[in-house]
């Protein structure tokens, strides 16, 4: 068997990285207590490397989506740093595609946004239609295509904004579930072939050992590193791998127990 | 179970056989099936369809308006000084039109009202971008701006007179103070409309400043500013008539609102007919060539548009 479950060690020799998140925290205003503050983050530590493909799993409020949006620089950490390696492309779980411009011309949007000459953004566009096998939905409006289509759309977008790190918070989690099946075999596939590194934020275990090389266990209230696993099966993977299941069965097993502690007081 | 996934049987053709080309092929095949399945069809209505839904009911309203007006003229509700007949009003026309000044008077109102529209364009675009995006423009003018709409234009044109004397620059001013408002409102609702999640990903791709508002503000919010521009329009043609009926002056070239007022002093009421009905199929008209197939395209093309 070549599943290997061990705590993830620390690399502490590694100088390059997709993105360096150190010690950091974030707090927000608590409702209903004037002047106090509620701790959703709590000194996370956490090392993309380049090319590596890592899952944020969580329980709902545990600050997993929290933290993406601080790497995405949508937010400010209140405590810590965080550094990535170029700006970070991010897909939700809306595909977010602009409904006033064709796949094709929201792929261009965001080549020229990140400074593509004109020229050569149309045959980008083109190229990275093909890498998600849309080749023939250039021409089509948003609403014209089935979720599944818009997600990929929304995936051949994220390379297109110049950026080495995907971050992707619960993208496939709106889908059914042969689409969403299909959609991880696409970004098992786009990810082996760009050498693109992916943060994956989910709360869907079988969707983490399904991804990711690494998966990153966040406790709830405040969010903290829990647990590491590597996971080492070999891609590409099923999800109803037998192999795939029992990874599962004990990362849930550990998901529960965090769950578990918070109605114990 | 955490696991939303088990159980859930997904059709791969010889999954037996596919252990080692597990991906490709099937992958293809897989997802052209879904997506075909998935797919929204969207077709254009037929002609024939078109005329029974969109023209036959106002065919149909405008024919019994007209049956029962002839109807109280027969019955002599009024004095023919008051109600004049149908055919009284349409003689008018066939009389202005061989003088050849019904365009005149036409042309006239329409291009003040289009010039005065395009400056009001200019003017409140810009101004609705501000008070949209930057809270201290909208703490400041938005409730003024939103006051001002519900004052009416007619009320501008004393003091227009006053400042600019009796001429088309004053017809401009009245226009713009009325439509202004409108076009700034319009754009503030349909900016404040657009989902948070355009405005995230537009900043995740780098579109932020005039670039954001250039590529993903404007034309998210272009059906709220649409209906803004409609509503401007209305509040110019409006203002536009009040001014031409208020101030006439021999200057002026004679414009639909004048010759209502002409006509009301000349206590011929075809012809007062006749220029309410012209104002009203001018307003109608613009709506119908210009405002109204803008809409309907923005919200086709963003498969907004409910086809029942």
């Amino acid at each position: 068997m070549a599943t290997t479950i061990a705590k993830a060690a620390e690399d502490a020799t590694a100088v390059t990285y997709a993105a360096r998140v150190e010690h950091v925290s974030k707090s927000f205003p608590a409702p209903g207590t004037p002047g106090g503050r509620q701790r959703v983050l709590d000194d996370i530590r956490l090392d993309v490397a380049p090319g590596e493909f890592v899952t944020l799993l969580g329980a709902s409020g545990c600050g997993k989506s929290t933290l993406l949006n601080l790497v995405a620089a949508l937010d400010q950490p209140s405590t810590g740093t965080i550094a990535t390696d170029g700006r970070p492309a991010l897909m939700f779980q809306e595909h977010a595609l602009f409904p006033w411009l064709t796949a094709g011309k929201n792929i261009e949007l965001a080549l020229k946004l990140s400074g593509a000459a004109k020229p050569e953004r149309r045959a980008e566009a083109e190229r990275l239609l093909e890498l998600v096998r849309l080749q023939d939905a250039h021409r089509k409006r948003v609403h014209e295509l089935s979720g599944g289509m818009r997600q990929r759309v929304a995936l051949a977008r994220a390379p297109a904004q110049d950026s080495r790190l995907l971050l992707m918070d619960e993208p496939f989690a709106a889908l059914d579930a042969i689409t969403r099946d299909v959609l991880h075999d696409e970004l098992t596939r786009i990810w082996s072939e760009t050498g693109l590194s992916v943060l994956f934020v989910t709360h869907n275990v079988r969707e983490t050992v399904r991804l990711a090389q690494r998966v990153v266990l966040l406790s709830s209230r405040p969010g903290r590193i829990a647990r590491e696993w590597t996971v080492g099966i070999p891609q590409p993977r099923r999800i109803e791998d037998s192999a795939v299941a029992e990874v599962s069965v004990e990362i849930t097993e550990e998901l529960r127990g965090e769950i578990r502690r918070h109605g114990q007081h | 179970m955490a696991s939303t996934d088990t159980g859930v049987d997904t059709e791969k053709d010889g999954s037996t056989a596919a252990e080692q080309n597990r991906d490709a092929y099937g992958l293809v095949g897989l997802e052209a099936g879904l997506d075909a399945l998935d797919s929204v069809q969207s077709g254009r209505t037929q002609l024939r369809e078109t005329l029974i839904r969109k023209v036959l009911p106002p065919v149909t309203a405008v024919a019994l308006v007209l049956i029962v007006w002839q109807l109280l003229v027969w019955a002599n509700v009024a004095p023919d000084y008051k109600l004049p007949a149908p055919s009284d009003v349409w003689g008018e026309v066939s009389d202005a039109r061989v003088q050849g000044t019904l365009l005149d008077y036409i042309w006239t109102s329409v291009s003040r009202g289009l010039l005065g529209f395009l400056l009001a364009l200019a003017v409140g675009t810009p101004l609705g971008l501000l008070v949209a995006r930057v809270a201290f423009v909208r703490a400041a003018i938005g409730p003024i701006l939103s006051g001002l709409q519900s004052l009416p234009s007619v009320a501008w044109v004393p003091p227009a007179v006053i400042w600019l004397g009796l001429n088309d620059k004053m017809m401009y001013a009245v226009i713009l103070l009325g439509a202004v408002p409108s076009i700034a409102n319009g754009l503030v609702a349909g900016i404040d409309q657009i989902p948070p999640l355009f405005l995230r990903a537009g900043r995740t791709m780098g579109a932020t400043g005039l670039r954001g508002a250039w590529h993903i503000v404007m034309p998210g919010a272009l059906p709220g500013y649409l209906a803004g521009l409609k509503q401007g329009w209305a509040f110019s043609w409006r203002s536009l008539m009040a001014a031409e009926i208020i101030a006439s002056s021999p200057d002026l070239g004679v414009g639909m609102g004048q010759l209502l007022e002409n006509e009301r002093n000349n206590s011929s009421m075809p012809q007062v007919f006749l220029a309410i009905f012209l104002i009203l199929l001018v307003g109608i008209a613009i709506d119908l060539l210009i405002f109204s197939p803008l809409k309907r395209w923005v919200l086709r093309s963003r498969g907004l548009l409910a086809t029942r």
